[in-house]
């Protein structure tokens, strides 16, 4: 058994990390990047990371991934990327003409101290970025916080670079969607579209990591927001902006920067959560839920309704991005499961709060760790188990090794296609979670069964 | 995006089979901004050692190295599998600013102690170039004090391409090499290198070379083991396959030890049957292993022929593309899927040398055009030109091709199909066969 090597022994570990619950910076920057109609994000390193970069979400969206490189050698380490940035832009705007490039660092040109702000100036005054282009770009050192730190440090560089305040205010909301995959995006647009509110949303992603085969390869697919979309931002009425810890930052900056008030809310994932979402979203309309919206919201409560009895008592251990973990725990909590072990690989002192919030009322010991790996999560497992795990593809490992039911969620999902295309957030979201959930469980019923209890109606 | 800028520097980097003068500007830095599908020094270093099973591969830097290399690669292991963890130190802001060294000590020293490995890697990344930890110091420390070997890797991403990873990859090998027990090892006997058990590749090599009746010493390093590498030197012959990751080795051997090295590939009926005969060659002075070579042959080509046959006839005619990393791997392509009726409309790698180039050139087609560290732009452009119809590359082309409705095959570490050997040569026909003639390729707007 491939995971047969954890010990059960707990030891506190403090010098290293053996099987992440997280990733680096610039591959959050780059997703998010990628959220921007015509843009090409550029890693400002040496080759290798953005290889990876590239190869890991080529792999988890089954999509080409276009990223440039600053390609640093020995030369440019010593003496700093500048030469090669300045080289990059130019070459960029000239083969693959792009609207915008978005630079990131890496753990490289951060630590040799490169001012890619100034480089880009200097692009600038050098004539290097033609006429109605952009370059932005965000810091993003690995060695601090995690792939959610860099996409919120990206996110929070298109409200720096773009958004402006004409002063006259735009009849239209802003929604910061957080680090969540390419439908869920789509559907936060749709729920705000139902109450009839008109939005920028940014990054937005849909349509450019999952859009159709045409038999065509378009290096910038239709999605994305555009820059007049983004510049407008300035202008909205407010903004809506859903996870603290990757949309948190954007959403303060907009708000100090252009004076748009904004509401910053858990991700629309549950019941509850959701509920919090369109009240946000009525607010902003000033009118009535719409029909739609609460016949979904109906059929999310019926199901819960119908199935509690195989939800009731559960112990579910999950890992994954902070955002996301919370709002999932608040849920599991509301159909009566309860997330006894939660693991994020972010540091970061509120998510241990929140969860501890959330499961106060839990019947087990609750073990939560911000900044955690999934070799301690496993071994948490190994002392003591549990009825389902939910965690991205490499809990897959941990799952066959303890043998419990499973669900792929979060980032990289390496094996499964569902997360490009059926949202997780909104009541759909948690109808399709709910089935996910009920799947894992009741196979697992169906496959221990002796004979005798082996049941037709469950 | 037909007609696309190429840019002016990256000229001499593209050439088209026919056209006058043939220089590959080749073994350069790739251009700051262009796409390249190339990887790093670490990346290269990480692919030939990861495979030995039971040594701790412990990666020296901030978490996403690590991360992103973390099991993706499909080498088989026999027994322990410590090697598919990720450990990483996973260095955070302070350790940037005071150094990683007692961070890194304090690793090892836990890990060694939890997973009892037989030797240790320590993977140096970018950042420890940039930072000066004396990764020496302690691995050399921690050697004494576990009484295992602790091997630094010297693979700094930045301090070239993943060619310079193998070489440090096996630097850290040639640590090792030499300290076993050799009194029991005859004389017909060899080390395999280059070959790293994807999908049991080595496994399969391995059985054919004990089939003749010779020893397998060591794999370099499919389904490796620290003792096996230890007494690798008691070899008579090292075989090195092709793509050229274990040269520095094999080099080193040579002059240390005095092993001869030769150069095959497992890769087409051809290549395959051709390093059996070399290899049979080499051990001329017992004719046995030359008879049993032909009898495996003879054997092997009779039992997938018919089926060989029946891909043939619905490929023939259809035009392939290849990328590859090393271009060592392309000459072997060529040749396969010619067997199966396909010619090469494209070939390019993303590290070949001036002499490999010059090799492609000599074997491909007039027309054919061979690029070097090309990026997806070019690639698709000639891909749409020269109307091919499959695709032969790597991860980051797959989704690329499919997009141009064109069919793919995966060459590269991350397959989960063996391809090396007879039966894999079925498996690379078989899985052409159906990406080629695949359904929906009709059903395409
Ligand atoms: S951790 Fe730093 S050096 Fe490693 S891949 Fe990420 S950005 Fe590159
Ligand atoms: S930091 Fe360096 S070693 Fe790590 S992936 Fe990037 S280029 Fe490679």
């Amino acid at each position: 058994m491939l995971l047969r090597h954890t010990p059960l022994k707990i030891q506190d570990r403090k010098a290293l990390s053996v099987n992440p619950a997280k990733t680096c910076q610039p591959i959050g920057a780059m997703y998010a990047a990628l959220g921007i109609h015509g843009c090409l994000p550029h890693s400002h390193g040496s080759q290798g990371c953005c290889a990876y970069h590239r190869s890991t979400l080529t792999r988890h969206y089954k999509e080409p991934i276009m990223s440039g490189t600053s390609s640093f050698t020995e030369g440019a380490s010593v003496f700093g990327g500048q030469a090669n940035l300045l080289q990059a832009i130019n070459n960029i705007f000239t083969i693959y003409e792009p609207d915008l490039i978005a630079v990131h660092t890496t753990c490289l040109s951060e630590t040799i101290g490169d001012d890619v702000l100034q480089i880009t100036r200097k692009a600038r005054d050098d004539g290097k970025i033609p006429e109605g282009k952009h370059v932005i770009h965000a810091s993003t050192p690995s060695y601090v916080g995690s792939h959610v730190t860099g996409f919120a440090n990206m996110t929070k560089a298109m409200v720096n670079y773009f958004a402006e305040s004409t002063g006259k205010k735009k009849n239209q909301i802003n929604l910061i969607p957080g680090y969540v995959e390419p439908p869920d995006m789509e559907e936060i647009r749709r729920l705000a579209e139902l109450m009839n509110l008109s939005t920028v949303m940014f990054p937005d992603t849909s349509g450019v990591l999952n859009g159709p085969q045409t038999g065509r390869y378009r290096m910038f697919p239709p999605g994305g927001v555009t820059i007049p979309e983004l510049i407008s931002t300035g202008d909205s009425m407010g903004t809506i902006a859903m996870g603290e810890y990757a949309s948190g930052d954007a959403a303060r900056v907009l708000d100090t920067k252009c004076k748009v008030p904004c509401k910053i809310l858990d991700l629309p994932i549950g019941l509850q959560a959701t509920d919090r979402y369109i009240d946000a979203l009525r607010k902003q309309a000033g009118t009535e839920v719409p029909a739609q919206i609460n016949f979904e919201r109906g059929q999310l409560l019926d199901i819960i309704t119908d199935m509690q009895a195989w939800f009731y008592g559960k112990k579910v251990a999950l890992a994954g991005d902070p955002d996301q973990m919370i709002a999932l725990s608040e849920f599991l909590v509301a159909i009566d499961m309860w997330p006894v072990y939660v693991v994020t690989g972010t540091p970061g002192k509120i998510f241990e709060k929140r969860i501890n919030e959330i499961t106060k009322n839990s019947p087990y010991p609750v073990k939560v760790k911000a900044g955690g790996d999934l070799f301690l999560l496993h071994q948490w497992i190994k002392n003591e188990s549990v009825d389902l795990l939910i965690a991205n593809t490499y809990g897959k490992y941990m799952a066959r090794d303890s043998d419990i039911p499973f669900i792929r969620y979060g980032f990289p999902i390496l094996d499964r296609i569902g997360h490009s295309y059926f949202p997780s957030v909104g009541y759909r979201g948690g109808m399709r979670l709910l089935e996910k959930i009920l799947d894992a469980i009741l196979d697992r019923k169906d496959r221990d069964s002796p004979e005798e209890s082996f049941e037709l109606v469950m | 995006m037909e007609n696309l800028k190429i840019l002016k520097e990256r000229k001499d980097q593209i050439y088209q089979k026919g056209s006058e003068s043939f220089e590959m500007s080749c073994e350069k830095n790739s251009l700051a901004g262009s796409i390249s599908q190339r990887a790093c020094v670490f990346c290269g270093s990480r692919v030939v050692l990861y495979p030995i099973a039971d040594a701790l591969h412990l990666i020296h830097g901030p978490i996403g190295c690590a991360a992103y290399t973390w099991d993706i690669r499909g080498a088989l292991s026999s027994g322990p599998q410590l090697h598919r963890f990720s450990f990483s130190t996973d260095l955070s802001e302070s350790d940037i600013i005071f150094g990683g060294e007692k961070k890194l000590y304090a690793a090892l020293d836990e890990l060694i102690d939890i997973h009892k490995p037989k030797a240790a890697f320590v993977y140096a990344t970018c950042i420890i170039g940039i930072i000066g930890d004396d990764i020496d110091a302690v691995c050399r420390k921690v050697s004494q004090e576990k009484g295992i070997p602790v091997i630094a890797v010297h693979s700094e991403g930045f301090k070239g391409t993943k060619k310079d990873g193998y070489a440090a990859a096996c630097n850290a090998l040639a640590l090792l090499v030499g300290q076993g027990e050799i009194s029991k090892i005859g004389p017909l006997s060899l080390n395999i290198m280059g070959e790293f058990n994807i999908a049991g590749e080595a496994w399969s090599i391995k059985e054919y070379y004990q089939k003749m009746g010779l020893e397998v010493v060591s794999i370099f390093t499919g389904d490796g083991r620290i003792h096996d590498i230890k007494k690798s030197h008691g070899a008579s012959l090292n075989v090195v396959q092709c793509s050229g990751s274990m040269l520095t080795l094999a080099n080193h051997m040579e002059e240390k030890y005095g092993i001869p090295y030769i150069r095959v590939s497992y890769f087409g009926i051809e290549d395959m049957s051709k390093a059996l005969y070399d290899v049979a060659d080499f051990f001329n002075e017992d004719p046995s292993v030359m008879n049993r070579a032909k009898e495996i042959v003879k054997q092997e080509i009779n039992a997938i022929y018919p089926q060989l046959k029946k891909y043939k006839k619905a490929l023939e005619g259809r035009r392939a593309a290849i990328y590859v990393g090393g271009a060592f791997k392309a000459f072997s392509m060529i040749k396969a899927l010619r067997s199966i009726g396909m010619s090469v409309v494209l070939a390019g790698s993303q590290t070949g040398k001036q002499e490999d180039y010059e090799c492609l050139r000599d074997m491909c087609d007039d027309g054919t055009i061979i690029v070097d560290d090309a990026n997806p732009l070019e690639l698709s452009k000639y891909c749409l030109e020269k109307k091919v119809d499959l695709f032969v590359g790597g991860v980051k082309e797959r989704p690329m091709a499919y997009k141009l409705g064109i069919g793919f095959c995966d060459h590269n570490h991350e397959r989960k199909i063996s391809l090396a050997g007879y039966d894999g040569m079925l498996n690379f026909a078989r899985e052409v066969y159906s990406s080629v003639k695949s359904p929906v390729w009709d059903l395409m707007p």
